[in-house]
Parts: C-alpha cells; structure tokens; sequence
C-alpha cells in the first residue's frame, strides 16, 4: 500500500502513458496490424503457397542459416572478446572495448560496401581467399561474414556484465578443490554465464535474420543461391507483388515475435540467476 | 525485461580486478587472438571505407560531396532527423516518466512493445508503410483522391525513419529513471513545486546523461537508417534519397571511390558517436559512484 501511495503523488501520470500509448499505437501499432490484416484478405491458402514457393524456401534456408552460423561463430568469438577486455590489462583495451560497438553506429549501407569491397575477388581479404580457392563475395559465406560483423556487440555486451560481476571466491574455491584452470572454466564459469551467452546468440540470430543493408552488396542477391528473405519482399514490391511481399513479411514478422518472446524468456532467467546470487 | 540488455547501465564497466589465474603464455594468445579477431572483422572495413574514398585523390573525393545530388542527400538526411529524434525524444521521456514512475497494469508488456521495432527487419518497417499508405495499401485510394502523397515521398521516409527509433531513448530512461526512485520529485513536491518545475529542476537534470546517451544513438540509427527508407523512397534522385541511399547508388553505378567518399561521411559520425557514447558511459559510471555514495 505505501508502495502505490509513494507512486501516485508525482504528477503527469494520465498525460505521460496517454501520449505514449497515442504515439506507439500511431507508429507501430496500427501499421503492424494493418500488415496482419493485409495478408489474411490472401486467405490461408494463398498465404501458404506465398511463402513456400522454391525461391522463397531457398531464401529461408541461406537467411536462417547463414545467420545461426553467425550467430554461433559471435557466441564463440564474443566471448573470447568479452573475457579478454573485462580479465586482462593491455594497451589499447579502452579503446578495443569502445570499438566493439561499431556495427551498432555504423550504417549499414556502408558496412555492406565495405564489406563486399573486402571481400570480392580483387579485395584486401578476398583475394587471399581466392587464390586457395575460396570465393566468398556472392555466396552463403559473405552473407555469414556480413551478419557476423553485424551480430558480434549483442553477444559481448550481453556476457560482459555478468563476466564483471562474477565472483572470484567461487573461481578459487574450484582451484583450491583441485580443478585446473579449463575445468573451473568449463564446470564454473560457463554454466554461470550461459543464460547471458544464449540471450547474446539469441540478440545476435534474431538481428541476422532480418538483417538488410549489411549484406545485399556481399550478398550479390542470386536467386536460389545468395538471395536473403528481405531482399526478396523488396524485389517483389518492385515487381508488384504487394501479396506476395505481404506474406513474406508477415511470416518474418511471425518469426521475429516468437524470438523476442524467447529472448525476453532467456533474459528474465538471466536476471533471476543474477540477482539470486546476490 | 528487454529493455535491460544493452542499455546503459549494461555499459558501465566498473573498475574490475584482472584475474592472474591464468598462465601468462595462454593471456597473451586469448588477447592476441581477441584482438586479430576484432581488427579483421570491424577495423578493416572501417579503414577500407577511409582509403577507398582517397583513392582517386582529394578532389575526386571533394566533388564527389560537393555533387549537387549528395549535398542534396545530406539536407534530406538532415530533415529527416530533424523530425525524427526530437518526437522520438519527447515520447521516450513521456514513456520512461509512465513506467519508471508510476504502478500500472500492463507495464511490462509496454515496456516490451517499446522495444518491438528493434525486432522487425528493416524491411518489413519499411513494407507496412506502404500496406498503409501505399496506392495498393488501406488508406491509399483515400490519399490519392485528396492528393496526398506519403509513400516515395519525405512523409513516408520520416515516418519509416521514426518507426525504427521509436525505443532509443525510452529504453535508456526507463532503467535510469526507475534506479532513481522517486524520492527527490517528492521532497520538491512537498516543498511548493509545480510538477513542471519538479520534471524540469529535479527529474532533468538528474537524466541528463542518459538522456543525451539515448539521443545520440538515436541521431546515428535515424541518419543511418538504410532498409526502412529504401522501401518508403522510390529512391527519385534529388528528391527522397537519404545519404545511405546516395551511398547505394553510387555504388551501383560502378562510381566506388564516389560511394566511399560519401560513405566516409557516414564512417565519421559513426567514429563520432563511439567517441561521445564513451565519454558519456565514463560520465555515467561516475554520477552511479556519486549517487552510492551519497546513501
């Protein structure tokens, strides 16, 4: 009760959640609910064959894909990257840290160019690659590389708060019991930061698979073979094909909520598992 | 709650103790390989975008700006957000004001459907844009005979631009707010304040940090914006291209050191927000220490 009391003195309460409420139901949630409404005039039969034509599925396939392999290649080097900055002193570690978050501010179009400069047959990386064989640029694995580089802040600034505020006593505890070193790793320290580092890959996976700017240019947009699922709605609206375009979105719209319900999940048992230690 | 991760309070890093647990020799390679790892995969493209925009020399890089179609781009991007960040400040406020302050019902699914647009692809922000107001969308037949036009128009860039940045701020403010309590708007409260006076003496400046911390990613994603406003544009030269969509078209006309060069333009706010993004996590970090020891 004096919880609510201290709650309702302050003022502007019915004008503050009154013009955010407005505001959010004007820009996203209206226009959202007009797309749902939008794809079920197609009617379910026309939604399904909309999104499980040959090129559509192909596009699903590279899209979940490529970003899952990202995803997976970040959860590894995200938190190689996080332990290294929060557990060792070297020069330059400010700066390395203040640079993790470049994918963030930078945009994507330039990232993408940058990248597919990179990486084409003639680039800085690409040409090594070239010469044993590897064609990156137009194929599966520049999308991979594109959204690597777009996914790697979510893993390490997920696990670097919990790496911070891990306790040493338990680190030593496990050494004073005997373990080695990898094995307090492996049988301590991972188990306590693997609700952060599945939230991470999940932040990582679910910004890859809607992931546009970064990745077209590598991507060189192949039907079949290196075309992404929103390359694909855009090339539809060109041609026209607003019901196609329209069930493509909504099924990524689908896909995108059942992933921030899972990343809301993961992160809720984060905090628990947090808190709970202290 | 969504709205933990990544904000704020998840960058502050406080002073830690290095753990010497491990042998100097497995140390140095973790680092050695932490660090390749971060100079291939995020310094080189950055350094690329810089040579590649000299690499026809300094007037071919200065013409490339001064192209009546680029300076064009960058008063559009201007516009843009212009608009866009400060509604999306005002709303942030008015949001994190609701939740960080107040007990409600549905709190947390508010808090939750702030974040939604982080989760929507690019794209598809874009796309219900034009389901909406598109000639084949809802309100475009409606539109169109009163001659309004929002779609491959700045309307419908604006829009799409404020779509993707709704949660900037709100999600900065909201756990700031809430760490802070209500305490001090009380005592001014007690003591005569109007509640305008409360929000602009007491709640302001205590957000201040943050506040410009939400803003300033806000102000880099809304000038970045690439996906969105690709679908809203029609991309009419000189009339509803953004930079980004410059960049683009340059790039695909083969024109790469021209691409770059305004790319560059981008690469530098992007080096500009890191740089006040830091300098504003140490100030945090410090008014957090302040605050403790204040209790």
């Amino acid at each position: 009760m004096r919880l609510y009391r201290q709650h309702s003195v302050l003022p502007g309460f019915p004008l503050a959640l009154g013009f955010t409420l407005l505001y959010l139901s004007l820009i996203v949630l209206v226009p959202l609910s007009a797309t749902f409404l939008k794809s079920a005039t197609l009617g379910w039969d026309g939604f399904f064959e909309a999104v499980t034509t040959p090129r559509v599925l192909a596009s699903y396939k590279l899209t979940f894909g490529a970003a899952l392999a990202a995803a997976a290649i970040n959860a590894i080097m995200g938190l190689l990257v996080a332990w290294v900055l929060v557990r060792y002193e070297f020069p330059g570690r400010k700066l390395a840290d203040a640079f993790v978050d470049l994918p963030f501010a930078l945009p994507t179009a330039v990232a993408g160019i940058a990248l597919a400069t990179l990486y084409s047959s003639k680039g800085w990386v690409g040409q090594f690659a070239a010469q044993v064989g590897f064609k990156i640029a137009f194929t599966s694995l520049g999308v991979t590389i594109a959204l690597t580089f777009i996914g790697l802040p979510f893993v390490v600034r997920t696990v670097q708060p919990i790496l911070e505020d891990l306790e040493k006593e338990l680190e030593e505890a496990a050494a004073s019991l005997g373990a080695t070193r990898w094995q307090t790793f492996l049988k301590v320290i991972l188990p306590t930061l693997s609700p952060a580092l599945m939230t991470g890959f999940a932040l990582a996976f679910a910004r890859g698979v809607g992931e546009y700017g970064s990745v077209i240019f590598i991507a060189g947009n192949i039907p079949l073979v290196s075309e992404i699922t929103p390359l694909l709605i855009i090339t539809k609206l060109e041609q026209y094909d607003y019901a196609g375009a329209t069930a493509l979105a909504v099924s990524m719209l689908l896909v995108s909520f059942t992933l921030l319900l899972a990343i809301n999940l993961l992160q809720w048992w984060t905090q628990n598992r947090r808190g709970s230690r202290i | 709650m969504s709205a933990q991760t990544l904000t704020f309070a998840s960058h502050v890093h406080h002073v830690h103790h290095a753990a010497r647990s491990e042998t100097p020799w497995v140390r140095r390679s973790l680092t050695a390989a932490a660090l390749v790892f971060l100079a291939l995969f995020l310094l080189m493209p950055l350094a690329l975008v810089f040579v590649q925009a000299f690499a026809k020399g300094w007037e071919t890089y200065v013409s490339a700006l001064m192209d009546p179609m680029a300076l064009a781009a960058v008063k559009l991007t201007l516009l843009v957000t212009l608009i866009a960040v400060p509604l999306n400040t005002v709303f942030g406020v008015a949001a994190a004001w609701a939740i960080a302050k107040f007990e409600f019902p549905g709190k947390n699914l508010l808090t939750t459907l702030i974040d939604l647009p982080f989760s929507v692809s690019p794209v598809v922000s874009g796309l219900i844009y034009v389901l909406l107001f598109g000639m084949q969308g809802w309100l475009g037949p409606w539109l169109a005979e009163h001659d309004i036009k929002l779609i491959f128009a700045v309307p419908g860039i604006v829009l799409a631009t404020i779509f993707v940045t709704v949660p900037f701020v709100a999600r900065e403010l909201i756990p700031l707010m809430q760490a802070q309590g209500n305490d001090e708007e009380e005592a001014a409260l007690v003591l005569g304040a109007s509640g305008w006076q409360t929000f602009r003496h007491i709640t302001l400046p205590n957000i201040r940090w943050g506040l410009l911390y939400g803003v300033i990613l806000c102000n880099a994603r809304a000038m970045g914006e690439f996906g969105a406003v690709s679908v809203v544009s029609g991309h009419i030269r000189g009339a509803t291209n953004t930079i980004p969509l410059h960049v683009e078209i340059l790039y695909n006309e083969y024109n790469s050191a021209a691409a770059f060069a305004v790319a560059s333009l981008l690469a530098m706010l992007a080096l500009v927000t890191l740089a006040l993004k830091s300098a504003l996590e140490w100030r945090l970090a410090r008014q957090i220490d302040a605050d403790k020891d204040e209790e």
